[in-house]
């Protein structure tokens, strides 16, 4: 069955899938989920605040955000911000934006919407002593948030943050759908112009089972040395 | 019109200053006043960005090292000196971005790219959203397949499987001859003309629908050349290919258009068609052995934007 | 630079000759709900079965099912679509895959395939969930009626189990209903791809995806509005899920 596989294209491929298309991966998940949870955090203290208003549109966004694919969100934000550009910064033309920029942009306001779920569930979970006892002490709703709620609720989250994280690396997969050379955009380039399917689609697998497993691993390690603490 | 006085100002340091902002200012303002569109942003940004493709051979597609190279990417490069000559800039970065056959109109529109080099059919469908330069190539649509799948002609093709490049004038042909002619055809879009070659390679569909151009450098670059025919039946009459650049922009459109009526009028554009199609060519030192059809070279001798297929069998 | 609105080209016809580009449209919508509902009734089926395996005294049953989750959730949706589409055909002996290549409709197979496998992984920690919740007491009760291990998951614990994991349920439905967007990628011609096709034939970019994303809205809230019926309907009165 394996009989006239060709190995070694993977071997001569390697620089060029580990070098671009794993670099640009891993940058995209880490600088998306940087980015992610804080916007996602902003989202759910909007959500928690007492403004009617901004509770709403928080909530029509993660709402909105989490009906849709995220592969229609990808081509959405590939041919749109370039005009949102335009229209931000008030210029004569659209803004040049590239893939990796549209990616970053597309994937940390994706990602958002799910990350500022789970800070919700985590600033719910704080007992409500908490901010009570830092109103006592005469804390500002800001000091409030950045000292005493966001740290606690952070930590309590952490594991679940870290899953989503993995989440997103999975689905950076998806930029494929626009030929954007991620990791399985640059296999499945050389996949093509070799003919080589079965070896780099295998190949590719199992780098992404390797990854993911290995991550689970540490997130399911990490959740059993907080518990603890707790 | 232009001030180029400078206020009272008694310090020599920024007299000079002043006196260096101010020419700035007017040689900015002399230009800025005549530049608009795709020039006006080369200018302000000293970048042009070029849109290539990953696997139209030989017109626009990825050698070994994964960098573009290619017959239209060439013209290009020559539209990219005119324009670093008629804005009369030192150093003009070239940008390469990757596009497909269904992004490149919207990267085109949205400022992603400035022109898209490669295989793209010049139509009056497509006039109405972007423009095209003077056209590099004819081409008809037409399908290939395997010798031993015996199809020879577009109604052989009757409800069977067969794959096309989503966002191409063929699938649209595809489509538009499957409807008229009753035929069942079940359509496979593929995402790059790559990968609408391999489905007849691994038996997912019987035939390819490509330019035939593409479909002969597939062909040939393939693991068992002889395996493959291209009928004689076409989707359409010979079209042309021409270099893409955004809608009402006179101006770059102009110096693009005479950058490529050069080129072509010229010796050297006979050897850059020599070069790509009659000669050997990266990555597998192909000889395609393509040579100039009597069309093109009438097309060569008096370049022409014009999307009509009638026309250039008429010149 | 400036783009060509135009919202009556839902009305134009489409180059495919089947109509309109709206009937391009509602084609993909009642694909996709195809996709989503076949690849649903697999993931529930593996799904129970794999996360009731997990519960069981049984190690070995328990380590089955650890790995068929770790394998599923581990993998990228699109990497496993790839590896059913062009992978396997690859792998078994040469008419087998040649069958499946030239299978009509291989897409919608394999996307339903493809993704209920991938779905039933998240099920299966559902279920997992839902069995744990349970009290203790309900098991040690029932075996103390005499009843067996499949007796006692089929008439105690699963029924209730369900009836707890049906909220997150509901989003894991929702969440497959999306996933069907992912089968683009290996030809299903499903909402998402029906709109990138109206936006090629006809460069109303912004008209074509905006049309998609109020059609994936409308199946959101129908599916939430129709499970919410459903949670009403079997929830059994007094215990935590009947209220």
């Amino acid at each position: 069955m394996f009989a006239n596989f060709d190995f070694d294209v993977i071997r001569r491929s390697l620089t060029y899938l580990f070098f671009d298309g794993m670099t640009f991966t891993l940058t995209l998940t880490s600088l998306a989920t940087f980015g992610g949870i804080i916007f996602g955090t902003l989202l759910a203290m909007m959500r928690l605040s007492g403004f009617w208003l901004l509770s709403r549109i928080a909530g029509l966004y993660v709402d909105l955000m989490r009906s849709l694919p995220l592969v229609l969100v990808i081509f959405w934000f590939y041919f749109l911000v370039p005009y949102i550009g335009q229209w931000l910064t008030g210029a004569s033309r659209p803004i040049r934006v590239g893939a990796f920029a549209s990616s970053l942009v597309t994937f940390t306001l994706f990602e958002a919407a799910y990350f500022s779920e789970i800070m919700r569930a985590g600033i719910q979970s704080i007992s409500r002593g908490q901010p009570a006892a830092a109103q006592a002490l005469g804390l500002t709703y800001g000091q409030t948030m950045r000292y005493v709620v966001l740290p606690q609720a952070f930590r309590n989250m952490l594991p679940v943050l870290l899953t989503q994280t993995i989440v997103l690396f999975q689905d950076t997969s998806l930029v494929y759908v626009l030929s954007i050379p991620d990791f399985l955009g640059a296999a499945s380039k050389v996949a093509q112009r070799d003919g080589r399917l079965v070896e780099m689609y295998l190949f590719a697998a199992l780098v992404y089972f390797a990854i993911s497993c290995v991550a689970s691993f540490g997130v399911r390690r990490l959740q059993a040395r907080l518990a603890f603490v707790r | 019109m232009f001030n180029c006085s400078i206020g009272e100002n008694s310090m020599k340091r920024l007299r000079m200053t002043g006196l260096a902002l101010a020419a700035a200012f007017c040689a900015a303002q002399a230009d800025a006043e005549e530049l608009s569109g795709t020039l006006r942003k080369i200018r302000e940004t000293g970048v042009i960005n070029i849109g290539y493709r990953d696997s139209s051979i030989p017109f626009s597609y990825l050698d070994d090292n994964q960098k573009p190279i290619g017959f239209a990417i060439d013209i290009c490069l020559k539209i990219v000196d005119a324009v670093k000559k008629e804005l009369k800039l030192d150093k003009l970065t070239v940008e390469f971005n990757p596009v497909t056959s269904s992004t490149r109109i919207p990267l085109l529109a949205n400022g992603t790219i400035d022109l898209e080099c490669g295989s793209t059919t010049n139509n009056p469908d497509r006039l109405k959203q972007v423009a095209f330069t003077n056209t590099h190539f004819l081409t008809a649509t037409r399908f290939i397949s395997k010798k031993s799948s015996k199809l020879n002609s577009i109604e052989d093709l009757k409800g069977k499987s067969v794959a096309s490049t989503s966002g191409t004038t063929n699938i649209r042909q595809l489509t538009e001859a499957n409807a008229a002619r009753n035929l069942g055809i079940n359509i496979i879009p593929a995402k790059e003309h790559a990968e609408s070659f391999l489905m007849v390679e691994t038996d997912r569909a019987v035939a390819a629908v490509l330019d035939d151009i593409l479909l002969a450098s597939f062909a040939a670059g393939s693991k068992d050349p002889d395996a493959y025919v291209i009928s004689t039946d076409a989707f359409s009459k010979p079209e042309p290919y021409g270099i893409m650049l955004r809608k009402d922009d006179p101006t770059f459109k102009k110096v693009a258009d005479d950058a490529t009526l050069a080129l072509y009028q010229s010796a050297e554009g006979q050897k850059l068609y020599d070069k790509w199609f009659m000669q050997k060519i990266p990555p597998k030192g192909l000889n395609l052995n393509v040579p100039i059809g009597a069309e093109l070279k009438k097309a060569f001798a008096k370049p022409t934007d014009s999307p009509d297929p009638d026309f250039y069998k008429s010149m | 630079m400036n783009y060509h609105w135009n919202w009556r080209v839902f009305f134009e016809p489409a180059p495919s000759g089947s109509g309109t580009y709206l009937d391009m449209l509602l084609s993909g919508l009642v694909l996709t709900i195809e996709t989503a509902l076949c690849a649903w009734i697999i993931a529930l089926v593996f799904g129970a079965v794999i996360g009731v395996l997990r519960t069981l005294p049984s190690k070995s049953a328990g380590l089955i099912g650890f790995a068929y989750v770790e394998f599923f959730r581990n993998m990228p949706l699109l990497v496993q679509l790839f590896l059913w589409y062009f992978v396997l055909p690859e792998l078994l002996p040469r008419t087998w895959g040649l069958w499946l290549k030239q299978l009509p409709h291989a897409p919608f197979y394999t996307a339903a395939i493809g993704i209920g496998l991938f779905m039933s992984a998240r099920v299966a920690e559902q279920t997992r969930a839902g069995i744990s919740s349970l009290p203790r007491g309900q098991k040690l009760a029932a075996t103390a009626l005499g009843l067996t291990t499949a007796q006692t998951y089929r008439y105690v614990l699963l029924p209730m189990a369900f009836r707890i994991i049906l909220p997150p349920l509901t989003s894991e439905f929702l969440s497959t209903i999306k996933n069907t967007s992912v089968a683009l990628t290996i030809g299903l011609i499903e909402l998402t791809a029906e709109a990138r096709a109206m936006q090629e034939f006809s460069f109303q970019v912004f008209e074509a995806f905006t049309a998609a994303t109020v059609l994936y809205l409308l199946i959101n809230i129908v599916v939430v509005i129709v499970m919410r019926f459903v949670e009403r309907g079997v929830a059994v009165p007094g215990y935590i899920t009947g209220k």
